[in-house]
């Protein structure tokens, strides 16, 4: 495990590399991340290094967690994540990790929050068939069965039905760094991420894929 | 400027030539056949143009042995080498799709603006 980075989606645009071919990307910000405070085995139980980020107005915070942004040196934070680690030696030096954490064509995971679509039907939520729409059909986008008779009585767990589409944290595994802009503190991730723009986001280097 | 457009007009080229829908252009496309790189060029009329900074395409419409081809082109893709405007034509809207509709002498005719209004 190691550490990574928090960011925020800007928007999306297009990469035309050598070979004419058009990429997708998307824009994440990643300025001014702080290390607010490293855990360690000893201390905490653990290893972990903890990383804030885009400011907030210090009338927003309460007394203890601005003196814990105070003792670290830093301003206060709008968001603040830990970054598990494996040892005690892993734990970064210096205090604003940036684009150099990463490089071009490095495999990362992308984890935010996916735009909220609201109370969905099953044909939306979970990409249902419906039913006819003709023919004195009274049933056009309703569920349908959810289970048998009186065995087993009940309703299995995990039955998809209509309910909340969206606004979950969602990890998008095995995106591709196209680019660093160092003098924009962004980087540019290949296709989407989740969320709207303006969401936060984290970035760690990939769990499953590693390597150029 | 945000860091989006300053990121496209970076990659933006700065001599592709002002047309619009009803011009008709010669779109010289790179071809890589067999490890060769050759130039080929497309020729027809502009039937539309969309997008804005590096997202603009257009697409063009000519007749080929009697059967309409067209073909939709990204301005600023490496891949077009270079757009040259052959004829202006005064059309009088954005989308030409009622060419698709034309056959024969109709459908390459578009009225030539005067050379003065050209300039």
């Amino acid at each position: 495990m190691s550490i990574g980075l928090i960011g925020k989606k800007i928007g999306m645009t297009r990469i035309f590399t050598d070979k004419g071919e058009s990429i997708a990307v998307t824009v994440i910000d990643v300025s001014d991340n702080v290390i607010l405070q490293k855990k360690t085995q000893e201390k905490d139980g653990y290893t972990a290094v903890q990383v804030g980020y885009d400011d907030q107005k210090e009338s927003r915070m309460n007394q203890p967690l601005g003196g814990h942004f105070k003792a670290n040196g830093s301003g206060p934070k709008r968001v603040v994540r830990e970054f598990r680690l494996d040892s005690d030696d892993q734990l970064p030096e210096g205090a604003h990790p940036g684009v150099d954490l990463f490089e071009e064509g490095q495999w990362i995971d992308v984890i935010g929050t996916s735009k909220g679509k609201g109370f969905q039907g099953t044909m939306v939520r979970h990409n249902f068939k419906g039913q006819r729409q003709t023919h004195g059909s009274m049933m056009h986008r309703r569920t349908g069965a959810i289970g048998c008779r009186s065995t087993p009585g009940r309703v299995w767990p995990g039955q998809k039905m209509p309910g909340q589409l969206g606004n979950d944290r969602r990890t998008v595994q095995n995106l591709k760094v196209v680019k660093k802009r160092p003098e924009d503190n962004v980087i540019l991730v290949s296709g989407a991420v989740p969320g709207a723009k303006g969401g936060y986001v984290i970035i760690r280097p990939s769990k499953k894929k590693t390597g150029k | 400027m945000n860091v989006i457009e300053k990121i496209e007009r970076e990659q933006m080229k700065q001599d592709v030539p002002e047309f619009r829908p009803g011009d008709t252009v010669n779109v010289h496309t790179r071809v890589i056949e067999g490890g060769k790189e050759r130039i080929q060029i497309f020729k027809g009329i502009v039937i539309a143009r969309r997008g804005t900074l590096l997202n603009q395409a257009f697409t063009v419409r000519k007749l080929s042995n009697g059967e309409g081809v067209e073909r939709a082109f990204q301005v600023h893709s490496p891949k077009i080498a270079k757009i040259e405007v052959v004829k202006r034509g005064r059309v009088r809207r954005s989308k030409l799709n009622y060419l698709r509709n034309r056959v024969g002498k109709q459908a390459v005719l578009v009225k030539e603006l005067s050379t003065s209004a050209a300039s």
